[in-house]
């Protein structure tokens, strides 16, 4: 456990000192959510309509500019040799990194949504549940980009290769969740899609960090 | 071990109890970095085996916790200080002596400077200061004396005794920097590019 910890306090020192990184990642969500009402115009209604899928895709294209670097910067240094030698389990560091992404990257664009959202003119009930689905699904994104961060360790512009792989598999989430918000804007249950959510966020904790660990092994070969 | 097409070399055999040094020496891409990897359980051998106890190395139980790799790169993070990275690897790996780490090779003036500001030899000192910081039983060293000024070569050395009196392993890739004396040696053929 003690190990455990000193990966995501490493990864989270690291992101602390290069802050522009995470900085960059929310300016590109904020940004790319204030430029549709310049676009669509500033109806609205049609804003109100257009909100949840705006806002959602923003942060799913924001998430993808950091998943890239997730190991990249240790496969450079050498350290990606070490951690696959340490003594725990590889899975369980890539948990930590996963999680240490998450609190850099997920955190920071829940925190930003509510904003947004009240631009885009969200009701109440919207912003709620627009939240929940944030936090079910963000860590999901980081763990499911976590193997494709592994597999592009050591490509050439491995960023874009990892939003190509990644963001196929990451559309169920976006369905998913911009339906849950626009069901509770008509006023009807959500609370199924939500525990799909949840489900797909579980089987991923189990199954993303073994793939990504048998990525990185063949990586450093 | 082949790598690609390029058989790199075949017919190794040999053992090494407590205390037993082995130097691979050999050119620029004959192999002894792979060789290296091999040993540590990086690399799988395209055939035969290399085992620490009954078991072979990428599987045997406990080995892990036995063996320091310390390859080309040194690992150091450019904005975590000194201490800081010896810290992480250290706490990762289960070590304690973090201080005797720096003190060894005289990294206690400089502990508090972020990684991006060192030099090459520095850098590699704080990688060395890694195998300091958690007794263990196996060290691969890959031409570890790289950069280091003569006082780092000497301190290098002077851990490496102090391991094997300890009843260490080492296995070294080396260009002749380190005289270790009673070493076994490999020498491996010229790579054929």
């Amino acid at each position: 456990m003690k190990a455990w910890w000193a990966v995501v306090r490493r990864d989270l020192t690291i992101s602390g000192r290069r802050l522009s990184d995470a900085v960059a990642v929310v300016m590109f969500f904020v940004l790319a959510v204030v430029l549709f009402p310049l676009g669509v115009g500033p109806e609205l209604e049609i804003l109100q309509r257009i909100a949840p899928g705006i806002i959602w895709v923003a942060a799913l294209l924001a998430a993808m500019l950091s998943l890239d670097q997730i190991f990249q910067s240790d496969a450079d240094d050498g350290s990606l040799d070490l951690l696959v030698l340490a003594p725990i389990p590889l899975e369980t560091i890539v948990l930590a990194k996963c999680c240490a992404h998450w609190m850099v990257t997920g955190l920071p664009l829940i925190l930003a949504a509510p904003i947004l959202g009240f631009l885009l003119n969200l009701p109440a009930i919207g912003h709620v549940v627009m939240l929940i689905t944030l936090v079910v699904a963000t860590p999901t994104i980081s763990l499911v980009g976590s193997v494709g961060a592994a597999l592009t360790v050591g490509a050439r512009r491995g960023g874009v290769l990892v939003a190509l792989l990644i963001l196929p598999l990451l559309t169920p989430i976006l369905i998913m969740s911009v339906s849950a918000v626009d069901l509770a804007l008509v006023g009807l249950n959500y609370v199924p899609l939500v525990l799909l959510l949840l489900a797909l966020f579980l089987v991923s904790v189990v199954l993303c960090p073994l793939a990504s660990a048998a990525a990185l092994r063949l990586a450093v070969e | 071990m082949k790598r690609g097409d390029n058989l790199l070399f075949e017919g190794l055999e040999w053992f090494l109890g407590p205390g037993d040094a082995l130097v691979l020496n050999g050119p620029n891409g004959s192999g002894k970095s792979s060789l290296l990897r091999v040993i540590a359980g990086l690399l799988r051998p395209t055939a035969g085996i290399v085992k620490w106890g009954d078991a072979a190395v990428h599987k045997a139980e406990g080995y892990r916790d036995a063996m320091h790799y310390l390859g080309h790169f040194s690992a150091v993070k450019p904005v975590l200080t000194v201490s800081e990275n010896v810290r992480f690897w250290s706490d990762l790996n289960g070590g304690v002596e973090i201080e005797t780490a720096l003190d060894s090779f005289g990294l206690k003036d400089i502990q508090d400077s972020p990684g991006r500001l060192l030099s090459s030899g520095q850098k590699r000192r704080v990688a060395l200061a890694n195998l300091v910081a958690v007794p263990r039983k196996v060290w691969l060293l890959d031409e570890a004396s790289t950069g280091l000024d003569g006082q780092s070569v000497q301190a290098l050395l002077s851990a490496i005794n102090l391991h094997r009196d300890k009843g260490g392993l080492l296995v070294a890739a080396t260009h002749g920097e380190l005289d270790l004396g009673d070493a076994k040696e490999i020498t491996l053929g010229g790579g054929t590019l």
